[in-house]
């Protein structure tokens, strides 16, 4: 079955052509980017990358493992662990029966003992069976003990939208994940990052949540000579300015990069220079990037797939609005999800999830607020 | 632990000044050994019941030292356990108080039958057990009363008592979550290959926990050494065990995974069970134990525990089951100690207990700084909030 709904995704969603483009079209006039990349570098597509960094993390440790459902025989439901279990072995490649409360419990409790457990689930939304082991007994217990019992754990998966999956196998669960302390939430765009914040998570010594997601896992992005390095690793808390820009930041995280990058394309052309912020980290929240962001340029428009209340965007919003209130020349804008279950037909599947369109509106809207709006008589 | 205390006592006699007459014993003990290891043959009252296994045998072998200590350690608990509920009636402990007292035979029995390098993880009802690892009296009520020198610094209380460093995993709220825990920490010491158990202690409420079931599940695929150890005192919470298991035989429940049924209100039977699980857990994956025994205090200080169950059912208990009685009659029987030696000890016991009461009011409450630390082991550095985040941040290192 998921066989199928990936040759269906291959041909729906944005091919890797696309995207290759409009990222060709930004290394050249933007030279000062953060990311240092060899001109011949390689691509790599983010299931290779997830591979990479799990393959050469359990090489180096042989205290991290893996388990899920799949993740061994069947080389993984999404193929990200594909010739692990050839290579370590069954007793560091472990396939779980279908319960996640019991093999996500047990995952916790390897971790209590000093095991570094990498706990897949299919998506993210089976993740709630599990729910109280990642927030009661993995996220709090550091704290509960005083610091005697650490949980080196991380839970992985594809999170949000897919293609076509309906209302049960599409939520996006970053906001959830986020708002608990106790836990550090991570959510790759690029294979770059697929690769550094995964080896981060693997070696950080608290519970991580690393959202992954669906549809980018075919795609490919160049990476340089040192993310291709077995050592290489992501600061944790740090967002990544992919695009510089001037007069409205748009942030993001996983597959709404992508699409803020294409909106700050066509922005670009209307005389608007968008900063397309990666978010990378949930939380920790790298407020202060964010903030530095808002500063220069003085809007804002979050973008998210989830849903929209109490989500990522809002604690944003709250968070400039904190810290740089005067720095703000327009209401901050905010594209999400919609706020409805997420619908099966294609064209309703559409409206329930943010477009490239949205994203230019928001942003217009942002710059074109110099008229102040007029109070009711 | 409590044995050093014992003989360093000033007001117990030394044991190998007591004269020893044992009953039933057909060995006489060989010169090298003193009289404390001097091998006593012991029947249980009832023996034991097997589910899918042989149960071992109801004679039981024992010595002076591990009975006078039993005898010490258990009445420590009851001690313990009792002032607690007088300290949560001073409202000096809030929130939540589970206690044991009853129930105090099976954490002495388990610590006679395993080592400090098996582990051990249980619910909420965890003061004992603590004690039993090596937690200290002053640790305990510390912790209880949220002061700087609780086991847990004051921030985790009552249900959140750990000692990692003797295999103790806590402590845990959430009804049946130590279940897949103590399974995990199973998986974990046969992945390095330690050749030691888990025990995973559940109530009869928490036996209808679907995860049990799930982590059982995956503990006999994968041959994990996981013993589960139901106590079941027959009430989950108000819950009488017939209302809430349409099959109260715990240690069936297990169905393909072999189980005991064992009189959990007697430390030698308990001992026998434990060291029997884990030779099986070791070599055959794992295994249920059954432990019947009875809380004397509800279920925690909000509960009378008089509502579903009777006062005579409490008392017939309390007289014809309690753990310390028994272990006191046996004592007795062999002439180990007079009944005025083993009062001496009671006191001795009830001292320590007043005197880490008193030092523990002394313990200040954490400082205000703790309430930002070990959220995470590494924080980069990151800001965290209090409620007026303008008032009160902090950087987590």
């Amino acid at each position: 079955m998921w066989g199928i709904i990936r040759q269906k995704v291959g041909s729906r969603c944005f091919s890797a052509s696309i995207l290759g483009q409009s990222l060709e079209r930004i290394e050249q006039p933007l030279t000062v980017l953060a990311r240092n990349f060899s001109s011949g570098g390689k691509d790599m597509n983010v299931r290779d990358a997830l591979n990479s960094a799990l393959d050469e993390e359990m090489s180096a440790d042989p205290k991290v493992l893996l388990m899920g459902e799949e993740v061994g025989e069947y080389q993984g439901a999404y193929k990200i662990s594909k010739g692990l279990l050839e290579k370590y072995g069954p007793e560091r490649v472990l396939d779980t029966p279908i319960t996640e409360a019991g093999f996500a419990g047990i995952g916790v409790g390897a971790a209590y003992y000093g095991l570094r457990p990498v706990v897949e689930f299919m998506t993210f939304n089976f993740s709630m069976q599990a729910i109280d082991h990642i927030i009661n007994s993995a996220a709090k217990s550091n704290y509960m003990s005083a610091g005697q019992i650490n949980v080196p754990i991380v839970f992985r998966g594809p999170n949000g939208a897919a293609a076509g999956v309906g209302a049960q196998h599409s939520q996006c669960y970053a906001a959830w994940f986020a708002s608990c302390p106790g836990l550090k939430v991570l959510s790759p765009y690029s294979s770059e990052d697929a690769r550094g914040l995964l080896k981060a998570a693997i070696r950080d010594p608290d519970p991580v949540v690393f959202l992954e997601n669906e549809l980018l896992y075919g795609e490919s992005f160049p990476v340089s000579a040192e993310a291709l390095d077995s050592s290489f690793c992501l600061p944790i808390g740090k967002a990544k300015i992919e695009r510089e820009g001037k007069h409205v930041t748009i942030t993001a995280f996983s597959k709404m990069v992508g699409y803020a990058l294409q909106a700050a394309e066509i922005l670009a052309k209307e005389g608007i220079s968008a900063e397309v912020i990666n978010l990378r980290s949930i939380r920790p929240l790298d407020r202060d990037t964010i903030n530095a962001s808002v500063r220069k340029t003085n809007r804002l428009v979050t973008l998210e797939e989830g849903f929209p209340q109490h989500g990522v965007g809002a604690e944003i919003c709250t968070s400039v609005i904190e810290e740089s209130f005067e720095y703000l020349d327009a209401p901050v804008e905010r594209i999400a999800g919609a706020d409805v279950p997420m619908p099966y037909a294609a064209n309703l599947e559409r409206m329930a999830v943010p477009q490239v369109d949205d994203i230019v509106r928001a942003a217009k809207r942002a710059c074109y607020r110099a008229v102040p709006v007029a109070a009711v008589a | 632990m409590a044995l050093k205390r014992l003989t360093s006592s000033p007001s117990f006699p030394s044991l190998p000044n007591l004269l020893f007459k044992s009953l039933s014993t057909p060995r006489s003990f060989s010169s090298a050994s003193t009289e404390d290891e001097k091998i006593l043959t012991i029947e249980t009252s009832v023996p034991f019941t097997g589910h899918k296994c042989d149960p071992p045998s109801r004679t039981i072998d024992t010595t002076p030292k591990e009975l006078m200590g039993f005898f010490h350690d258990m009445a420590l608990m009851r001690r313990m356990e009792i002032a607690a509920d007088s300290l949560y009636k001073a409202k000096l402990i809030r929130g939540f108080c589970h206690l044991y007292d009853g129930q105090e035979a099976v954490a002495v029995g388990m610590e006679a039958a395993i080592t400090k390098k098996d582990s051990i993880i249980t619910a909420y009802r965890d003061h004992c057990i603590y004690l039993g690892r090596g937690g200290t009296l002053l640790e305990a009520f510390s912790e209880l009363m949220g002061r700087r020198a609780g086991c847990s610094k004051g921030k985790g209380g009552s249900m959140h008592f750990y000692k990692k460093e003797s295999g103790f995993y806590g402590g845990h709220g959430i009804v049946g979550a130590q279940i897949p825990l103590g399974c995990g920490i199973a998986f974990a010491q046969k992945y390095s290959k330690d050749e030691t158990v888990t025990f995973a202690l559940y109530g009869d409420g928490a036996a209808n926990q679907g995860q049990l079931f799930e982590a059982l599940n995956i503990a006999a695929l994968w041959d994990l050494p996981a013993i589960l150890v139901c106590e079941n005192n027959h009430y989950g919470m108000g819950t009488a065990e017939w209302r809430a298991a349409k099959s109260p035989s715990y240690y069936k429940r297990g169905d393909y995974v072999p189980g005991l049924k064992v009189d959990g209100m007697d430390a030698l039977a308990v001992k026998q069970a434990c060291k029997f699980a884990k030779e099986h857990a070791l070599k055959n994956g794992p295994i249920i134990l059954e432990m019947d025994t009875y809380r004397y205090h509800g279920h925690s200080m909000s509960d009378p525990g008089s509502t579903y169950r009777t006062r005579d059912e409490i008392s017939g208990v309390r007289q014809e089951r309690d753990p310390i009685e028994r272990v006191r009659k046996l004592i007795l029987a062999h002439d180990l100690a007079t009944a005025s030696d083993l009062k001496d000890i009671e006191k001795e016991v009830r001292k320590q207990v007043d005197e880490a009461i008193a030092q523990a009011k002394e313990s200040p409450m954490p400082d205000p700084s703790e309430l930002f630390t070990n959220v995470y082991v590494k924080g980069y550095g990151v800001e965290s909030f209090g409620a007026d985040r303008k008032e009160v941040r902090a950087v987590l290192p």
